[in-house]
């Protein structure tokens, strides 16, 4: 079906949350420059699966990974894989938004300073680009000294947006990034993952499918970790191949 | 007619009652102890005490050796027990989720944070002031600064585990290492409930007396040599309010008005921090 190369391969994917399997047996391409929607009722996995591809789990000892996720020829799931090379590639926005207790302007600087050694030019230049990138720029420009945590909720989930994609990562994990936001800075955000697709490969996790209708290329289904249906937006809205997944689309389920 | 609604109310007015009654009992007593203080402190409170020394028994002076030392010992003992405190709190709240050695740590400073000042100020004596056979500034100084310890580790731990977890992980998340993390995101989130907490602790050191007693003593000259025994407003207090001298007495009350004057200050200062940058947040 994949008729765009693909970014992320992921192969025979199993998840443990301790004893609990979480995501059984998972196989699915995501495409290079598309935007990717995983849906499905809570607890379905999506999350967790979105977790896996920058090792998020990592951070708690209980949680374990096995299979493969390939990324450029490597394998990250690997032991030996390095975590902050990754995490370079693969930035990741949250469902809340969450803004460093700092500046504007050190909240983008941050992630930059982990991999490179801008000078105050290059560092200004960078700041005002992934700004603009992420439509904040005109709102915060001559405020940048001032603390992240003053701005409104739809421009601090923007600034974090900002913040992931200034490292210049080659895929963009979006976890419910307009959940917890009004309609109008929702609208923006949208707005922005259609232009963002052009740079980076996203996979956005929702719960709400008109939005995987409007932003997304591609869509999984996940039901009790399962990966039930995978194919293009128009096709899985449309013309569902599984009883499932029209039950849950069209709302007689979950 | 006794139905629900009406039983509801009754008890919701009895519940109020006695809570408005129990506060009504506190807050007698603390004014009571505010205005004897006042009332006492206030005309004590001449401009010698902030010029002369403490005086041989019976005739006047002041306090202001008292108060170089007090200040002196609480500056350092902050300064020992504070960066020391935070790091601990930091390694139990941030790397103490698993392991012996945290629940361990954290038992032990519960203990710690409980125990009788004088406790502390005997251990001093026996560690450090018997082997070098004398009084000392230093050593009230490192009695202030065990005080300081738990108090800052427990408020450092509990500030910390208040910020959310979503913020460690979008650091994560960025690739930065756990000490970057920890270092420019957690502790700058948790800082103005750490910054209260050794505000509380210079609050409680600057009132005690007995871990004074063994290790700085007290000295009726000016001194600034912290290795020499040093005056201290609690002991000074301890010392004149039990002698017969009326003079004594006097200045004992004014060293007490000033040391709850700043300790309220301290307080008031420590809120107002605390609450311009959670608005912030």
């Amino acid at each position: 079906m994949n008729v765009t190369p693909n970014r992320i391969v992921v192969k025979d994917l199993n998840f443990y949350y301790g004893k609990f399997h979480a995501l059984k047996g998972i196989n699915m391409d995501i495409a290079d420059k598309k935007v990717t929607a995983f849906i499905g009722p809570s607890g379905c996995g999506k999350s967790t699966l979105l977790r896996t591809f920058n090792r998020m789990y990592q951070l708690y000892p209980q949680q374990t990974a096995t299979g493969a996720i390939m990324l450029d020829g490597d394998n990250i799931l690997d032991r030996n894989q390095d975590l902050n090379k990754l995490r370079a590639k693969v930035g990741m926005v949250f469902q809340k938004p969450t803004p460093f207790p700092m500046s504007i302007y050190d909240n983008i600087a941050f992630g930059v300073k982990l991999y490179q050694n801008l000078s105050k030019n290059d560092m200004d230049e960078r700041v005002e680009w992934a700004l603009k990138k992420a439509a904040l720029w005109v709102e915060v420009k001559d405020k940048l000294k001032q603390s992240g945590m003053g701005l409104s909720g739809g421009q601090q989930q923007r600034l974090c947006i900002a913040r992931a994609i200034a490292v210049k990562p080659q895929v963009l994990l979006l976890d419910e990034p307009t959940s917890a936001l009004d309609p109008i800075s929702t609208a923006h955000i949208e707005k922005l993952i259609d232009e963002l697709k052009e740079d980076f490969t996203i996979v956005i996790v929702t719960h709400n499918m008109q939005q995987a209708a409007r932003v997304s290329d591609y869509t999984a289904y996940m039901y009790l970790g399962d990966l039930v249906e995978f194919d293009e937006t128009s096709s899985v809205f449309t013309n569902p191949k599984r009883k499932e997944t029209e039950d849950y689309i069209t709302g007689r389920f979950g | 007619m006794f139905d629900l609604y009406t039983k509801r109310r009754l008890t919701n007015t009895i519940g109020l009652g006695i809570s408005v009654a129990a506060m009504a009992f506190g807050l007698f007593w603390l004014c009571w102890i505010l205005w004897t203080l006042l009332d006492h402190g206030l005309p004590a409170m001449t401009p010698v005490v902030f010029a002369k020394m403490t005086p041989p028994p019976g005739s006047a002076g002041g306090l202001v050796n008292a108060i170089y030392g007090s200040i002196a010992m609480t500056i350092g003992g902050t300064l020992i027990g504070t960066p020391i405190g935070i790091m601990a709190g930091t390694y139990l709240a941030e790397f103490g989720h698993r392991g012996w050695l945290a629940p361990l740590t954290r038992f032990i400073n519960d203990i710690l944070l409980s125990a009788p000042s004088i406790v502390i100020g005997l251990f001093i004596y026996e560690v450090y002031v018997v082997h070098i056979k004398h009084f000392s500034g230093w050593a009230g100084t490192l009695a202030l600064a065990i005080i300081v310890i738990p108090i800052v580790i427990r408020t450092t731990e509990n500030m910390l585990r208040l910020v959310p977890s979503t913020l460690r992980e979008a650091a994560a998340a960025l690739g930065a290492p756990q000490w970057k993390i920890i270092n420019f995101v957690t502790l700058r989130a948790a800082r103005a409930g750490i910054i209260t907490g050794v505000m509380l602790a210079i609050a409680r050191i600057s009132g005690e007396t007995a871990p004074l007693l063994f290790t700085a003593l007290n000295n009726q000259f000016w001194n600034e040599n912290m290795s020499q025994p040093m005056a201290n407003l609690p002991v000074v207090i301890f010392q004149f309010a039990m002698s017969p001298y009326e003079d004594w007495q006097k200045l004992a009350w004014a060293g007490a008005l000033l040391i709850t004057v700043s300790v309220l200050a301290l307080n008031i200062l420590a809120r107002m921090l605390f609450r311009q940058s959670s608005s912030t947040h």
